[in-house]
């Protein structure tokens, strides 16, 4: 049985736990604020460039589309471009990821197929290091970024397009954290190479009249593709944030939440022993008078 | 007046411009052109350099794309850029390091072909210097 001193250092101990986690949860909720607001802003360009692509793929013929649309023909490689956050102390949310391109690594093995990993972000390198270390070819470090720039993503992007030209790999697939509300983050596997999307969405109709292109429609597509991969990898890694900051807020809530019921339990079994032990002198003194 | 159209200007992190304009001059890869309403459809690629917009109320406005491309489409003209500021907040050490880069570039370019890219985005660069400096 803890003494009283005891009681009473725990319950001061969680209590500061309880600020901390309190305090990282508001943190994270304006981080979250912010991140949600840089992926609100980037979503016209995306959109705008899923559009243009699908007017242009549409105008270029199958045989002239350059390879990174097309692919390579094989499937014996395959690049995992997994993206994590650089900071723990967000629930599963880097856990959800890592298995789920852990999973996908697996398969691909089983299957025969040669995978190669690039994790951005520590904690994800972490958590796959130990059983697909072999694996990692690379890794991007965004410590020193507060907030995900597109450079950041256009480095990632020239990254994959130069082991590509390379021959280094025959599919990308990137993995990631789609952000749905702050209590759902659902982890997303998106092929990146070939882009098979591309051409899903509706293109924009020019009415009758005929598009001009300048330079020729397949120099544009040649120009577009890379870019695209690297506007994809930026949403990537925005919605990482948000979902990022939106587990970290659920987690912190959660935190919070156990360290008071935990506060609870304590003063309770403090109360009870702090009456115990009044009690216990009160019958010394009461005894104590009786026989004299 | 001349009839005025939605313009967009576009980069991936943010809107910067969607309004209505009278004309719009783009830096395309394969010389400045002029976009008024009704133009035809168009799809160019964006070299570096200045985007001059003259809005509804005929105020005329400058921005700097760094590459990018520009759709034009009969309800507007929407320009991707790959990044872009106004005029006036353009960073003078930023350009340098631009201008550093593709330098670095032309001096590592293995191939022909990259040799030539890298040279024509050095020499944009510097084009595009002299004309912020002009303003």
């Amino acid at each position: 049985m803890p003494s009283l001193k005891d009681l009473r250092n725990r319950i001061a101990s969680v209590k500061a736990t309880q600020k901390i986690t309190k305090a990282m949860q508001m943190v994270a909720a304006a981080k979250l604020r912010r991140a949600q607001e840089a992926a609100e802003a980037a979503r016209p360009y995306s959109q705008r460039m899923a559009a243009v692509l699908a007017n242009i793929a549409s105008n270029v013929d199958g045989d002239d589309a350059p390879v990174l649309m097309s692919g390579t023909g094989k499937d014996d490689v395959h690049l995992l471009i997994v993206c994590t956050s650089e900071r723990g102390l967000c629930g599963g949310f880097n856990a959800q990821i890592a298995r789920l391109a852990r999973d996908h690594a697996r398969r691909l093995v089983a299957d025969g197929k040669t995978v190669k990993i690039i994790t951005v972000g520590k904690k994800g390198a972490d958590i796959l290091r130990r059983d697909l270390g072999k694996n990692i070819i690379d890794h991007v470090n965004l410590r020193e970024v507060k907030q995900v720039g597109f450079v950041n993503a256009d480095e990632i992007g020239h990254k994959i397009i130069g082991l590509y030209n390379e021959g280094a790999f025959d599919v990308a697939t990137l993995f990631y954290s789609e952000f749905k509300s702050v209590i759902a983050q659902i982890p997303t596997a998106q092929q990146l190479i070939p882009a098979s999307s591309i051409g899903d969405a509706e293109p924009e109709s020019a009415g009758d009249a005929v598009y001009e292109y300048e330079p020729d429609p397949a120099a544009i597509l040649g120009d577009l593709i890379p870019r695209n991969i690297s506007v994809q990898v930026f949403r990537a890694l925005l919605e990482n944030a948000a979902s990022e900051q939106g587990a970290r807020m659920s987690a912190m809530d959660n935190a919070t939440r156990n360290a008071g019921d935990m506060i609870n339990k304590l003063t309770m079994s403090y109360n009870r022993q702090r009456q115990a032990q009044i009690t216990k002198e009160l019958i010394e003194i009461i005894s104590g008078a009786e026989a004299l | 007046m001349a009839e005025a159209f939605q313009f967009e200007l576009v980069s991936p992190e943010r809107l910067l411009l969607s309004e209505q304009v009278i004309e719009v001059v783009v830096p395309g890869t394969e010389g400045y052109m002029t976009v008024m309403a009704h133009h035809a459809p168009l799809m160019a690629t964006v070299k570096p350099g200045v985007v001059t917009v003259k809005t509804a109320d005929g105020k005329p406005d400058s921005y700097v794309v760094f590459g990018g491309f520009v759709d034009v489409t009969p309800d507007g003209c929407t320009l991707l850029a790959e990044s872009a500021v106004h005029v006036t907040d353009i960073k003078a050490d930023e350009l340098q390091r631009r201008i550093q880069d593709a330098k670095e570039d032309f001096e590592d370019a293995t191939t022909r072909e990259e040799r030539a890219k890298a040279e024509d985005l050095l020499g944009q660069l510097t084009t595009l210097e002299e004309a912020i400096k002009a303003v």
